[in-house]
């Protein structure tokens, strides 16, 4: 486990906590510095409790801990909300002066560093400074270079003028200066720097950014937290490249667009959340029958219905795999972390084209909501590639049409995979329809048809499983019984999780599943444990109940929903109870 | 594209299903001449169906086509002439497939303004169903479901495009062919969304509507001193409670198309074999 360092700021909603939080991130990958945030917020604009936590460390950190250093507390509610975090050497800054924090009681155990946050900013030019004079204070606390602060303040603020960016410059050094002259501080928190360049960024930016590498150009969607980022990243950044954004009137619509943009031959996605997908499966099975591929990508929260608009869970796995009436294969992937985002965007793309179907994307609210660092190299474009499938032109089209020149657009093959010619092809002209339909794409009820259509259909399935890697992620020792699986966002944790329980004296072995369905055929992993754990955040285990399903054996569970997202400490303890308990239901 | 285009081009070699003396027939050829007189032709052109007794005629007609769900046709058409403006794109469905349950699209998409046509075959009822109320059945008009009628008025299609902003109304009659084609044909060659509601009697489930209901009251604005680029000349024959009319209601010529609003002119099926070339950028701007 890295030497971390744990921070936060909260305060209520309309208090500038995401912005300020996402600064000091910003400041710490300038220096060097890895980082892992995460955000407690509230469907709400203002008030309510709302926070942005920031772990960071020299080397890589992917998941939170159950630890904060130092808050900045801007509410009283926000020390309330943290006690179970803050330790006897955590330091909470404050505005003693502000009427609310006044009463603020601060443990004695902890450093209460009362600071006027709003007086030093006043005097610096406004009080809406308060925050980053809070900053300041910080940079005192951790003996944090202020330059790395200045290079985040200008990236903030650089597009509003010079002196808004001197003027909060001179409020961050304000709030060190007081730090300095009013507290003398012994604490452990000295934060070393690097010379290192990193980028930060979210598990949405990194889709938005993955759909422009992988040549999408179109984007139909309707604003869901927490899919909205997808759609505000590629706004003014698509255009670039001759694409377009287009905020529909609902998701019945956003998918409709999209899928009349795929046919018209771009590459299409949109995004949405659970109740977004709930509308869109009414069109889903029609972008599957007619062969269409489109990138779905569910940024899930937590369900069932508005659920917990703002909070982490997986819990959609049944719906995107099962959803819509009738029977039709879709492929669905499942990101593991921020960085992977980005390539499986780009593989969806591939595997939808490839294949002729709807992928779905799942990501969820944690990698959503996440700012994490990389290496640039990380996201290397080089090594982006586009593939199109069988895409036929003016010169190829004669292999697949008729004898009456008509093309065959669900023409019946060996490997399932029909021809796609564009609209605006010479002799390319065809229909497809939600029908059932025969090789030319029109209506049938011919029984032989039929049965030749849906065979057709799923032997892509088959094929894309013999064609493409469906190789997990392995962690921990390979040869340890105690096998862990788990898929989607905890991989984080997980990782993190193996040396905590090392430390214990638990060894593990870690496999994190990025594809649903295909998924890798663990049955082999399974039969040769001694005890395995599916960890995910749902109450049911949907993923544990594929594999039971794949192995035709019982796995043990743990879950997670009361919609927050595993960390690591936490995660250890679990694993490490789970295994000391031997539950009967494990093999 | 080329100009020796004849508009049985179009037609493709399914013979329709529709009940011997339907008005979709007529409907059908009108919008076949029309893209043949526009200078299209099958592999430039993308008709987009809904559901209904309508939605077939994407089956019946040769072009690229895509027989949606109900109620979507028009986000579709949007998506398709978006990704390729130089698509010649046309979107067709009838009265329960525009006005009931895709009645959000409608505002929605004469809101937008894409360049396109969208023809709607208005039966007043729905026919593939066997004959229940649509929602520009008349008020008392008795159906399986609505035996004392629907006791609510029809919508009134032409004016709720007017309130959305539409920039082209107007209004045809299946059987009166040469000028049904003509009114097609300048939905197609107005420069935004053409909308055209287009009289199509069921001859099997509506016997208020009929071939001769129309052909008795309905007033051409051809053959009056109507002026459809005048605002309220066209706000009075679309709210006339009284007569129906036939003709271009009323059409904006200024306004821009969502096409022109966003500077969409490529072709986005086209993209390059990688990343983009200053793909790096991208990652450059999260430093």
């Amino acid at each position: 486990m890295p030497a971390d360092f744990n921070w936060a700021i909260g305060g209520e909603a309309g208090d500038g906590i995401d912005s300020t939080g996402k600064i000091f991130a910003q400041a710490l990958s300038r220096a060097g510095r890895h980082v892992y945030t995460s955000k407690d917020f509230a469907s709400r604009i203002r008030g309510g409790y709302t926070a942005y936590k920031i772990r960071t460390a020299v080397e890589p950190v992917q998941s939170v801990v159950d630890r904060l250093d130092v808050l900045i507390a801007l509410t009283p509610r926000t020390i309330d909300e943290n006690l179970g975090e803050l330790h006897d050497n955590s330091v909470i800054i404050y505005d003693g002066e502000r009427t609310t924090m006044k009463n603020a009681e601060i443990p004695d155990e902890m450093v209460g560093l009362n600071v006027p946050l709003k007086r030093l900013a006043e005097e610096a030019g406004g009080a809406i400074m308060r925050n980053v004079v809070a900053l300041g204070a910080a940079c005192a606390v951790a003996d944090f270079p202020i330059e790395n602060l200045d290079e985040a303040v200008e990236k903030r603020f650089g597009n509003k003028g010079q002196k808004l960016v001197d003027n909060n410059k001179e409020a961050a050094r304000a709030g060190r200066q007081y730090v300095h002259d009013e507290y003398d501080l012994n604490l452990p928190y000295a934060l070393e720097t690097t010379d290192n360049d990193y980028v930060l960024l979210n598990g949405d930016e990194a889709i938005g950014m993955g759909a422009l590498a992988a040549g999408c150009r179109y984007y139909a969607g309707y604003p869901i937290t927490p899919a909205t980022n997808v759609m505000e990243y590629l706004k003014g950044r698509i255009e670039r490249y001759g694409g377009h954004v287009v905020q529909a009137e609902d998701e019945l619509s956003a998918i409709n667009m999209a899928l009349g943009a795929a046919r018209a031959g771009a590459r299409s996605m949109t995004a949405t959340s659970g109740p977004g997908i709930d509308l869109m499966t009414e069109t889903f099975g029609l972008v599957a029958t007619t062969e269409t591929p489109l990138v779905i990508c569910n940024v899930m929260r937590s369900g069932p219905s508005t659920g917990m608009p703002t909070k982490q869970e997986q819990g959609d796995i049944n719906q995107m795999l099962y959803g819509g009436h009738g029977e039709i294969p879709r492929f669905v992937l499942a990101p593991t972390t921020i960085d992977e985002c980005f390539w499986k965007t780009v593989e969806a793309f591939n595997l939808a084209e490839k294949y002729q179907l709807p992928v779905y994307l799942a990501g969820d609210l944690a990698l959503a909501v996440t700012e994490q660092t990389f290496s640039p190299e990380a996201f290397d474009m080089d090594a982006v590639e586009i593939e199109r499938g069988n895409v036929v032109d003016e010169e190829t089209i004669g292999a697949w049409q008729n004898e009456k020149g008509q093309f065959k657009p669900h023409a019946l093959t060996d490997d399932g995979i029909s021809p796609r010619a564009f609209p605006g092809t010479s002799g390319g002209a065809h229909m497809t329809t939600g029908l059932e339909h025969d090789e030319l794409g029109r209506r049938t009820e011919d029984g032989e048809m039929r049965i030749k259509q849906v065979d057709k259909r799923n032997k892509k399935v088959d094929t894309a499983e013999e064609r493409e890697d469906w190789s997990p992620r392995e962690f921990g020792d390979p040869d340890s019984e105690n096998l862990v699986i788990s898929w989607g966002s905890n991989e984080g944790a997980m990782v993190e999780a193996i040396d905590l329980l090392a430390e214990e004296g638990v060894d593990v072995r870690f496999i994190s599943v990025p594809y649903i369905f295909p998924r890798p055929d663990l049955s082999d992993e399974i039969a040769d444990a001694k005890e395995v754990l599916v960890v995910e955040c749902n109450n049911t285990g949907q993923f544990a109940d594929l594999l039971e399903h794949d192995a035709l054996a019982r796995v043990g569970r743990i879950n997670k929903y009361d919609g927050v997202r595993y960390k690591a400490d936490e995660l250890a303890d679990e694993i490490s109870a789970a295994l000391a308990d031997t539950p009967e239901a494990i093999q | 594209m080329s100009s020796d285009v004849r508009f049985t081009d179009f037609k493709s070699d399914k013979q329709p299903t529709w009940c011997p003396g339907c008005g979709d027939f007529g409907t059908m050829n009108g919008m076949m001449k029309a893209l043949a007189n526009t200078g299209n032709d099958p592999d430039n052109t993308f008709i987009i169906a809904g559901i209904g007794c309508s939605g077939k005629i994407g089956t019946y007609m040769h072009s690229y086509a895509l027989h949606g769900v109900h109620g979507r046709a028009l986000p579709l058409a949007a998506g398709v002439k978006m990704a390729n403006p130089d698509l010649e794109v046309m979107a067709a469905g009838g009265d329960g497939d525009g006005y009931s349950i895709g009645v959000g699209h409608f505002i929605h998409a004469v809101r937008r303004n894409v360049d396109m046509s969208y023809i709607v075959m208005d039966n007043r009822i729905y026919g593939l169903t066997k004959g229940q109320a649509s929602p520009t059945s008349r008020e008392d008009f008795e159906t399986s479901t609505t035996p004392d009628g629907p006791k609510q008025p029809p919508v009134n299609p032409l004016a709720l495009a007017l309130s959305a902003g539409a920039t082209f109304i107007a209004q045809s009659f299946s059987s009166d062919a040469m000028r049904h084609a003509e009114i097609v044909q300048e939905a197609i060659e107005h420069d935004g969304f053409g909308f055209v509601n287009v009289f199509s009697p069921c001859v099997t489930f509506n016997d208020v509507d009929t071939y001769d209901y129309f052909r008795d009251s309905l007033v051409d604005v051809a053959d009056t001193d109507h002026d459809p680029t005048d605002y309220d000349a066209a706000k009075d024959v679309i709210l006339d409670m009284d007569k129906e009319y036939q003709g271009v209601l009323y059409q904006n010529e200024s306004a821009q198309s969502y096409e022109a609003e966003h500077d969409l002119t490529e072709n986005m099926a086209e993209i390059p074999d990688g990343a983009p070339d200053d793909a790096m950028d991208l990652v450059r701007e999260f430093y």
